[in-house]
């Protein structure tokens, strides 16, 4: 499973250099048009905001980051067990799967002060967002991992005795944890996203004052600069989870599926 | 009869059972016939050869023996009727759980009858070295040759001393020398455990090589149209398939099944 070490490389150099061209040309432009800085701010502005205000930056990512992940663990737990109980059963499946697709048109902007009212302003109401958001690609992944095990295996199993719970741990399960993964990957983005949402509605307390809330105040100050600065933080933390949801997956994968070979 | 003292085996095998069809008819739920009144009796210990034409209704009949599928009418009997005896399933794919080594994929059986891992572990390594794989326990179905997974199938279906084998093409998708090879094991394997086997083909050759009696099957819906007691040696070896009995078997297996193409 050795790596061919140029391809590695240029997996790692192409973005960066293509990052690096995309800062100049943002730069140069910002420069050369002398766009006003509220509007579009050169990246060495955003640069400098982020050293000047680095401390903010810290602590909003920290809490958003905290939300996040609390919300993708939830959305990680509750949506795998959601999923295997809808599929151990074709009825529960017809009943309950239409409302777990509402979870996915749900205008999360729109059910946010709600969430306020039930869980008041803070972290739960802010990392309930994130789940709300994030749970649905679990459920939806999960389900069509379980649905898909190979027949054959199944004959076997019923061959071979295997009673419902066997079947289902030792077949289903395993059968459906790249997708399981697959899911975690989409959620790991989305519990980012709606831990943002959420903190707009309901991070004004002092457990929940995350990046949503700088974004909110550097814009209410016009500083463009910081702003972009919290974005980029909060998609550099989206990044992170998605990271490590890979790496998981990688590590649990490796050995045997497709996805995770030849790489 | 098994042979008097064989280094593979650890406990003598418990010989074949009857397998006994009674005016079994199958017509699926889409109006498909595929069994229409099938009478057939394999004697306990015997190796039965079902030729007949794609799509008759081969891999119908022996899901109807298994016990994975129910027929419409008409009984199937295997064994005295009493108690359950254990049959083994090799279907035309490998069907192994990509995410087990081998040697848990050929333990899979004994684990869903709840055998203990030491003793089936060992008894799983046992069936490894009778298909040749002693030395790709550990490895991973993925990581195997398409004739390495087919024996690694067939281990597992060895592997709980089965009093019925049945087989349905199992080795159509390998080179001709791999086939030859897994042929030549598979019947030694017979002559040592004993059970009853029944191997469907398309292959006339494989058929004759293998069997000691054959049964042709024609078009949908299957009926009988020819049942022949093979006139060759027990002992067979590469160079009976150039003896002129063998291409008379062979040629009285080709006329039936062309007579039951046209029937
Ligand atoms: N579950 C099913 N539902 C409906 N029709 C089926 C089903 N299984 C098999 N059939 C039909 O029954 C007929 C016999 O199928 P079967 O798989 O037994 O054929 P076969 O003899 O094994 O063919 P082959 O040699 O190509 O494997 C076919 O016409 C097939 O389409
Ligand atoms: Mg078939």
């Amino acid at each position: 499973m050795a790596q061919p070490a140029p391809s590695r490389l240029g997996a790692v150099l192409a973005p960066l250099l293509a990052l690096a061209a995309i800062l100049a040309v943002w730069e140069g432009l910002t420069r050369a048009l002398a766009v006003p800085a509220y509007l579009l701010p050169p990246p060495s502005a955003v640069l400098a905001a982020a050293a000047h205000d680095a401390g903010a930056l810290a602590s909003g990512a920290l809490m958003t980051g905290r939300a996040a992940l609390i919300g993708f663990l939830m959305s990680a737990v509750f949506g795998a067990l959601a999923a295997i109980a809808l599929g151990s059963s074709r009825l529960l499946e017809k009943a309950f799967y239409p409302y777990t697709i509402f979870l996915q048109t749900v205008p999360i902007v729109a059910i946010a002060p709600l969430l306020v009212l039930w869980f008041g302003p803070g972290l739960r109401a802010v990392a309930v967002s994130a789940f709300i958001v994030s749970v649905f690609p679990v459920i939806a992944n999960t389900l069509a991992g379980l649905r898909s095990v190979d027949p054959g295996l199944r004959d076997l199993f019923r061959l071979y005795g295997a009673g419902r719970f066997a079947t289902l741990v030792k077949l289903s399960i395993p059968s459906a944890v790249p997708s399981i993964v697959t899911g975690l990957r989409v959620a790991s983005g989305l519990a980012v996203i709606g831990t943002i949402v959420g903190e707009f509605v309901a991070g004004f307390s002092e457990d929940s004052a995350g990046l949503g809330i700088l974004v909110l105040s550097s814009y209410r100050q016009l500083r463009t600069d910081l702003l972009f600065a919290a974005v980029l933080t909060a998609a550099a933390l989206g990044l992170a989870l998605f990271g490590a949801v890979n790496l998981v997956g990688a590590l649990l994968l490796r050995r045997w599926h497709p996805s995770e070979q030849n790489r | 009869m098994p042979e008097p003292h064989s280094p593979a085996i650890s406990q003598p095998a418990n010989g074949g059972v009857r397998v006994v069809l009674r005016g079994v008819r199958r017509r699926f739920a889409t109006g498909v016939e595929a069994i229409a009144g099938l009478d057939l009796d394999l004697a306990a210990g015997s190796f039965v050869a079902l030729l007949g034409p794609s799509g008759c209704g081969k891999s119908t009949l022996l899901r109807l023996v298994a016990g994975l599928d129910r027929a419409d009418a008409g009984e199937v009997s295997v064994g005295d009727g009493t108690t359950r005896p254990s049959i083994a399933y090799v279907f035309q794919d490998p069907h192994l759980m990509p995410w087990r080594r081998n040697l848990d994929n050929v333990a899979l059986p004994l684990e869903l009858a709840g055998v203990p891992v030491a003793e089936r572990h060992e008894k799983a390594r046992e069936a490894l070295r009778m298909v040749d794989l002693a030395d790709a326990a550990d490895r991973y179905p993925g990581e195997l040759s398409g004739g390495m997974r087919m024996r690694a199938s067939l281990a597992r279906a060895l592997v709980i001393r089965p009093r019925l084998l049945l087989l349905d093409e199992p080795f159509a998708a390998l080179d001709e020398l791999t086939r030859h090879r897994l042929d030549d094991q598979l019947r030694a394997l017979w002559i040592e455990l004993g059970m009853t086997v029944l191997f469907v083909t398309h292959a006339i050759g494989e058929a004759a090589y293998l069997a000691e009696r054959a049964v042709v099957f024609s078009r949908r819906p299957a009926r009988i149209v020819a049942d022949r007691t093979l006139d060759l040696p027990r002992e067979r070896s590469f160079s009976l398939r150039a003896d002129p009995a063998f291409a008379r078997e062979e040629r009285a297996l080709y006329e039936a099944l062309v007579r039951g193409e046209a029937a």
